[in-house]
């Protein structure tokens, strides 16, 4: 095994690293987390 | 501020001096690139003064804009972000300090040395190695301040817009430290580590990632907190926004071999960079698609609110240019654009446009409440300033694509027995007329500019600095 090999093997962990997060972002498992963060701007201050 | 109950009050004070002089340097490096605009349509403003001239005075405008206007804005919002979303203190309150009166000497230094022609040669990181060790303590203190908050949390969960200014800081240190090392053979003298393309590579890595995180990702954080903020809605789709910064985060760091096409780069490293640009329309435009519906139920208020309009209009121009962008990175249309205005055009498409207005936005958001007021000294002011800016970018930006598309096309021009139709001189007439409407268009986007630096001193004149108070009932702790 040489460093190409390496390379590719970094290449494509990262290719696989990134569609799971996109999986893991769309599996709907953490909606009710996610509308919770997403008010966080809303919630900061007291106006 | 009272020692009592210091821990229920946010720290606002680096704040506030970084929004004021965000504003200050906005004015001063816009109105050098005015100068340098007309410079270059009326030669004879230099002066044939060295210190005056185009070559000495550019990189002044692109290091002042950048990263004192730029900068500055970024770090008012990121500590004002970063407490609002964890809603926490500002961690190690000193450092803090330290990372305002540090900036702030980096860009005097190069305010003074930019000029006398002290200069590494690399866009964008022209500083000598003195003041790049300074900035890089500067930087240092400032990831022990925003990460250190960010570890003292309340709220569980790190909001997006903390991932990408936290990803800005880690990626500038990276890219600051690899593409500044040199060798220095004195004070204010300095060689470059690496040499021949290799040196080009390194820099131009650098340089599409500057762009992509100091431009583009620590803007998007500032896009993620003020829109929702302003438009009083929650953002469109908060796992669209994960997917947006993760596909920025595996994407930019490839692209940089575009600004390389036909050189002595290896021919499928420019690819590479071809490719990867090319992928980057989709996390780019799936984050303006994310922020352009968090206003949707809210579309009515762009009508009297000249705040949100800065905001929605610098979406749209982020959307044009990072569209524009990776069709600038086709070898073949590059064949055209490169070394033409076209790219000083697209620059400007996302600099005035994108940064600029997302920047001016949040700061009128920000200064009436860092002085305890509801609005602005003046919203007439604002409204005007918003229609100087727009028409001067939209000036601005069509000038040097004609201008660009006119020079890359006549440059190629061959006559039948393989001559070139025109001459260089040729090219450079037809530009002329563009080259001052570029002048007019720059001259307005900075009168509009010397309007918000005349209504923020009015603002905070008006006003009072006052704590504000951490919420008390954290609802998911």
């Amino acid at each position: 095994m040489d460093i190409t090999d390496l390379r590719s093997i970094a290449t494509v962990a990262a290719l696989v690293t990134f569609v799971g997060i996109w999986v893991w972002a769309w599996s709907g498992r953490h909606k009710k987390d996610f509308d919770e963060a997403a008010r966080l701007p809303l919630e900061g201050d007291e106006e | 501020m009272s020692n009592n109950n210091v821990e229920t009050f946010y720290d606002d004070y680096v704040i506030r001096k970084f929004t004021v002089m965000a504003v200050v340097w906005g004015v001063v490096g816009m109105l050098v690139g005015v100068l340098i605009a007309a410079q270059l349509a009326f030669p004879a403003l230099n002066f044939d003064l060295a210190w005056f001239s185009f070559g000495r005075l550019r990189p002044l405008h692109t290091n002042a804009v950048i990263f004192a206007f730029g900068g500055s804005a970024l770090f008012a919002t990121s500590y004002y972000v970063v407490q609002r979303t964890s809603q926490v203190r500002l961690a190690f309150p000193l450092l803090a300090r330290y990372t305002f009166w540090g900036y702030q000497a980096v860009i005097l230094a190069a305010a003074i040395s930019l000029p006398l022609g002290y200069t590494q040669g690399k866009e964008y990181a022209e500083l000598e190695w003195p003041i790049d060790l300074l900035l890089l303590v500067v930087w240092v203190m400032y990831a022990f301040v925003f990460f250190g908050t960010v570890a003292n949390r309340k709220i569980k969960h790190i909001y997006v817009a903390n991932w990408f200014y936290g990803a800005f800081i880690i990626v500038v240190a990276l890219l600051h430290i690899v593409n500044s090392a040199a060798i220095p053979s004195e004070w204010f003298r300095s060689y470059s580590a690496y040499s021949g393309v290799q040196d080009a590579m390194i820099q131009w890595w650098y340089g599409h990632n500057a762009v992509g995180f100091f431009l583009t990702a620590a803007f998007l954080g500032m896009m993620y907190y003020f829109v929702p903020k302003q438009a009083q809605r929650p953002v469109y789709s908060y796992r669209l926004s994960i997917v947006h910064f993760w596909g920025l985060i595996f994407t930019y760091m490839w692209a940089g071999s575009h600004h390389l096409h036909y050189t002595a780069l290896p021919d499928w490293t420019q690819s590479v960079g071809m490719v990867l640009s090319l992928i980057l329309l989709a996390p780019s435009w799936g984050g303006m698609i994310n922020g352009m519906m968090t206003m949707s139920g809210a579309w009515h208020k762009l009508r009297d609110d000249p705040i949100l309009r800065f905001m929605i209009v610098s979406l749209s121009f982020y959307g044009m240019s990072t569209f524009e962008g990776p069709m600038m990175a086709i070898k073949t249309v590059n064949a055209l654009s490169h070394y033409t205005d076209w790219t000083v055009g697209h620059v400007h498409s996302g600099a005035l446009g994108w940064v600029g207005f997302i920047s001016m936005g949040s700061l009128y958001f920000l200064t009436p409440r860092l002085w305890g007021l509801k609005q602005m000294y003046s919203t007439k002011a604002i409204e005007l300033h918003f229609w100087l800016a727009t028409i001067g970018v939209v000036l601005y930006i069509t000038a040097m694509w004609i201008s660009g598309v006119t020079a890359g096309l006549m440059w190629r021009a061959i006559n039948e027995d393989g001559t070139l139709t025109y001459t260089f001189v040729e090219s450079v007439k037809a530009m002329h007329p563009f080259y001052v409407i570029r002048m007019i268009g720059g001259l307005m986007y900075v009168s509009g500019m010397i309007i918000m630096l005349w209504n923020v001193i009015k603002t905070v004149q008006m006003g009072q600095a006052t704590p504000a108070k951490i919420p008390a009932a954290v609802a998911h702790a």
